[in-house]
């Protein structure tokens, strides 16, 4: 995928996300998710924070919601495995959470390091009661994080959308 | 020395309408044990979560003072958490440690703290506005006159006695923990 169409993506996806109100972007930056957090820092109304280790953005996103606000968490597929006991906090509790995961150890993988728990993140999502979308087209994007916003903020599910490497491009070596 | 449960109902009477936000384990006892309040969000789990939780709450509202106790286990595996405390700087969180060197909820393994790791350093160094170990009760006094003044982040490892008093459990329903919480912020039920 050509870096106009990752610049497009975070162009389509900001707006949508300032749609439903989201106030804060927790992130472990990946590359899938790069035009988004740029053009974020650029928004006065939807304020990035940078995170050492991705569970600390579902711990923050549960915080923000207990004051009211709303958070959506970026990272990529690798992170999933840090997130997992911290996911017990969104089941327990019942919080909303979104969050949008770049893949990684799918189509076209080179570094094969990425493969075991890329391959593993949707169940791993699943058996934590994560609900999960995947995304492999750009048209199917808009609607599934629409989908999933309006799931988690309206009825407090947790929803995580998964960005195929289909859709975000392999990475070149 | 200190002990946890003075440190803790001092904590509490200086409190006014803070939230406290009580990571897993004797911290959340000795939350529960100065009284219960919807002002206060205790951790059952989710170890290491506690400070992140806090400084959620914190950003979302700015206006409310927000505090989080936890003992050095929880803190040292959310410990990347100060590093994100301190980029984001809010003015009116304070970390508070109840420092007792061990894991004391698993057998009173030592823990980090016990031998060369100093947590008020590392949050000194994460950029925390104010960091400090305290030991004795004057030292406390003083913490516990300034950590409201909306001038944070602020840190205290307070060294407390290896004990166990007894445990004081608060309900286990996150979602009545959750909206109770909110609540206090008029944000019930969505």
């Amino acid at each position: 995928m050509s870096h106009q169409n990752k610049e497009d993506k975070g162009a389509m996806l900001l707006p949508l996300l300032k749609e439903h109100g989201v106030d804060f972007l927790p992130f472990v930056p990946d590359a899938g998710h790069a035009s988004l957090i740029e053009l974020a820092f650029d928004d006065p109304h939807i304020q990035p924070v940078v995170l050492t280790t991705e569970e600390e953005g579902v711990a923050l996103a549960c915080g923000h919601w207990l004051g009211g606000k709303k958070s959506v968490l970026l990272m990529q597929s690798s992170g999933v495995g840090n997130t997992v006991n911290m996911l017990s906090l969104i089941s327990n509790c019942n919080f909303p959470f979104v969050a949008l995961v770049t893949m990684r150890g799918n189509f076209g993988e080179f570094n094969s390091w990425q493969v075991p728990m890329g391959r593993a993140t949707p169940d791993v999502l699943t058996a934590m009661g994560i609900q999960v979308y995947v995304v492999e087209r750009d048209d199917e994007l808009p609607k599934a994080v629409d989908s999933a916003l309006y799931s988690a903020f309206s009825s407090d599910q947790g929803v995580a959308v998964l960005l195929s490497q289909n859709l975000i491009g392999r990475k070149e070596w | 020395m200190l002990k946890r449960r003075d440190v803790t109902a001092k904590l509490n009477d200086m409190r006014g309408e803070s939230r406290i936000i009580s990571g897993l384990g004797s911290s959340t006892y000795d939350l529960h044990s100065t009284g219960d309040t919807d002002h206060n969000f205790y951790l059952w789990g989710a170890m290491g979560g506690a400070a992140m939780v806090g400084l959620g709450v914190a950003m979302a509202q700015p206006d409310s003072n927000v505090i989080i106790l936890t003992g050095d286990g929880e803190m040292l595996m959310g410990i990347g958490s100060l590093a994100t405390i301190g980029v984001q700087k809010p003015a009116n969180l304070s970390v508070i440690v109840l420092d007792n060197g061990h894991f004391g909820e698993t057998g009173m393994q030592a823990s980090h703290t016990n031998s060369c790791v100093d947590l008020a350093k590392i949050a000194a160094a994460s950029g925390f506005k104010r960091a400090e170990t305290i030991e004795t009760e004057q030292e406390l006094e003083r913490f516990l006159q300034l950590f409201q003044d909306a001038s944070g982040p602020s840190f205290a490892a307070i060294k407390v006695e290896q004990e166990a008093p007894p445990r004081s459990l608060p309900i286990l329903d996150g979602v009545e923990l959750k909206n109770r919480f909110r609540r206090t912020f008029n944000l019930f039920p969505k």
